[in-house]
């Protein structure tokens, strides 16, 4: 990660970075999440859709105002007494909002100008910025004529322009296809890399999140669930929403020794715990029988399948259970186990596969 | 639902005939009597007449006052219009009823309640009569009073409904990027809406021009001052009904030309 600091413990005690507590009041939903990130840190909000992330973002931008008790704090002065026109930020937004009856050039420097460079300076600062988004011979085109990943690179190269010390970025990458996507993902990475200032990113895409941030910070219904580095994320989620994204199996069960008992199942796992615990495991690492296996009663359950679906090279296939599992499968297992929707199964899983972790 | 390839939208049945006979009447309602003008025109004299000077400087006051009173509309009624459509205030509502009254108001009566405020013993009249030595009755600046009073109301309500309809998060994103709100204004805002801006300009010109009741009542009928065309069409048929035709024929022509060039370069209709 290019020596950039990691975690927000990192940082120095001058309290140089973002130090926000994000709390808007809404009918029927409240947002109550604190953020910090440090000089050349990207966090990433990760969330499902109507978790509260946009709004977390526009608070930051100034564009939704702050309930009682909210703050925010950048490079230890207050953001949150200014109007969105005074804060040292730049925003990319979902659909880059690029105005449409400007020029590429005039819309990367529409920042610059508004706060008070001349205009030959303005263009000159805009014209190198698009030459370092690789839009160089792109200036005089209107956002029209550009296609998405270009006004991606416009809407980024306008958001650097104003030289802010938090960089906002709303789905970045949401609008692109999926090929753009991959380019344009592994070029934002760059250029965060490259800036010295905090950044948030909000996505709903694990991907996204994974790729581009140091930190995630999980929300769910307004408040934080889960944070931390993306690797540690991953590997030990905590809720369902976050299982799902990374693409585990995930239980809430209490552990004695090397047992978590999950409902009706116990799991045999390789850590050594005691009370509430979960258990984590890729559906790669569940195998499906047609009659009971023989051996151990452990790691072993009767399901249903609820549904089949390609997955990559393979076959996921959803069971209910208690508990609902997933499982990843060969195309060539399901036609010898002659699986199909309805059909009663035992799952088990190899406990060297599972992954236990204090809840 | 059914649809061919290169149909798009639901196959339809006949349409109602409680529906087709009150349209069909309407457009002659509306047409026919455009196209009796058309009919009863003095055609051969109609050069001869053009040429009269009366209806060449009427002619030319109609358009000058026309455009400086839709002028004066856009420079007061587009700021209104933001007032309106972006800033938060209490009375807001009642403002913009306030403000759709013209709309509905007679224009004769339009003309008195000028007539009182702006008259040489009116509120304001007075004291800019002693002030400035200003009267503005029975003047050309009068008659531009008389039409902007009466046209305004139109560019402010188009002005305002573009601006609603104007996607706000431009103006959120000219906003992070340092734009007071006088400058997201100036140079977002506004180009965005143009051409809801130009479709108000052109209603309140054509308002501007066909304003009768209000002209006549604060700046009366003074040829060459105050007598624009539709005031001279009034008079004309009284004493000379061909006259009337040919000066009704000419506003028509003007109102059409403007309307279908304006319509075709900026507006964008159907």
């Amino acid at each position: 990660m290019g020596g950039r600091p990691v975690t927000a413990g990192d940082r120095g005690a001058e309290g140089g970075g973002l130090r926000a507590r994000l709390i808007v009041e809404r009918a029927a939903f409240r947002l109550s999440v604190d953020l910090e990130a440090a000089p050349g840190e990207v966090v990433a909000l990760l969330g499902p859709n109507g978790a509260g992330k946009t709004t977390a973002l526009r608070a930051l931008a100034g564009l939704a105002a702050l309930g009682e008790g909210g703050s925010i704090d950048l490079d230890g002065e207050p953001l949150h007494t200014l109007p969105a026109e005074r804060r040292p930020i730049g925003v990319v937004f979902q659909d880059y909002l690029l105005f449409p009856h400007l020029s590429a050039l005039d819309n990367v420097a529409f920042g610059p100008r508004c706060r008070g460079v001349p205009k030959a300076e303005a263009r000159r600062r805009a014209a190198a910025l698009l030459d370092r988004v690789g839009l160089a011979g792109h200036a005089a085109a209107r956002p029209r004529q550009l296609s998405g990943g270009q006004a991606q690179r416009v809407a980024l190269a306008r958001a650097l322009a104003v030289r802010p010390r938090l960089l906002l970025l709303d789905e970045p990458l949401a609008a692109l296809d999926a090929h753009t996507r991959l380019e344009i993902r592994s070029e934002l990475r760059r250029h965060l890399a490259g800036f010295d200032g905090a950044t948030v990113l909000v996505t709903h895409d694990a991907l996204d999140a994974m790729v581009l941030a140091d930190r995630l910070v999980v929300i769910e219904n307004g408040a934080v669930v889960q944070q931390g580095p993306p690797a540690e994320v991953a590997r030990r989620p905590q809720t369902d929403y976050v299982a799902r994204l990374v693409g585990l199996n995930l239980y809430r069960g209490t552990a004695d020794g090397h047992l978590v008992t999950v409902g009706d199942v116990v799991f045999s796992v390789a850590e050594r715990l005691s009370g509430p615990a979960f258990v984590a495991f890729s559906p790669a690492a569940v195998a499906l029988y047609r009659s009971r296996p023989d051996g151990t009663p452990r790691n072993l359950w009767r399901c249903r399948i609820e549904g089949l679906e390609p997955h990559g090279d393979g076959i996921r296939v959803h069971l209910e259970g208690p508990p609902s599992v997933a499982a990843d499968v060969t195309p060539a297992a399901v036609v010898d186990l002659d699986l199909g929707r309805g059909q009663e199964v035992w799952a088990v899983v190899k406990a060297t596969e599972t992954h236990a972790y204090p809840a | 639902m059914r649809t061919r390839p290169g149909e798009a939208g639901p196959v339809r049945g006949p349409v109602p005939w409680a529906l087709a006979v009150p349209a069909v009447a309407g457009v002659a309602f509306l047409v026919l009597p455009l196209a009796g003008l058309l009919v009863r025109a003095p055609w051969a004299t109609l050069p001869r007449r053009l040429a009269e000077p009366q209806v060449l400087e009427a002619l030319r006051l109609s358009l000058v006052t026309a455009t400086v009173a839709t002028l004066v509309c856009l420079v007061l009624g587009v700021p209104l219009a933001w007032l309106l459509a972006r800033a938060e205030f209490p009375g807001r509502r009642l403002l913009r009823a306030l403000i759709t009254v013209p709309l509905v108001l007679p224009p004769v009566v339009g003309g008195v309640a000028l007539l009182l405020v702006l008259g040489r013993r009116g509120l304001v009249g007075q004291w800019l009569d002693s002030a400035f030595g200003v009267s503005l009755p029975f003047t050309t600046a009068g008659v531009v009073v008389a039409e902007a009073f009466v046209a305004m109301p139109f560019l402010v309500i188009s002005v305002e409904g573009a601006m609603r309809g104007a996607d706000r998060r431009y103006e959120e994103a000219a906003a992070t990027l340092g734009a007071s709100r006088w400058t997201v204004f100036r140079r977002v805002t506004l180009p965005l809406i143009t051409p809801g801006v130009l479709a108000g300009a052109v209603l309140c010109w054509a308002r501007a021009l066909g304003e009768f009741g209000a002209t006549i009542t604060f700046a009366g009928n003074f040829p060459g001052r105050t007598q624009t065309m539709p005031l001279a069409v009034y008079l004309a048929l009284e004493t000379e009904p061909d006259a009337a035709v040919v000066l009704s024929l000419v506003l028509l022509a003007v109102s059409v030309a403007i309307l279908a060039a304006l319509r075709e370069r900026w507006v964008g209709g159907p």
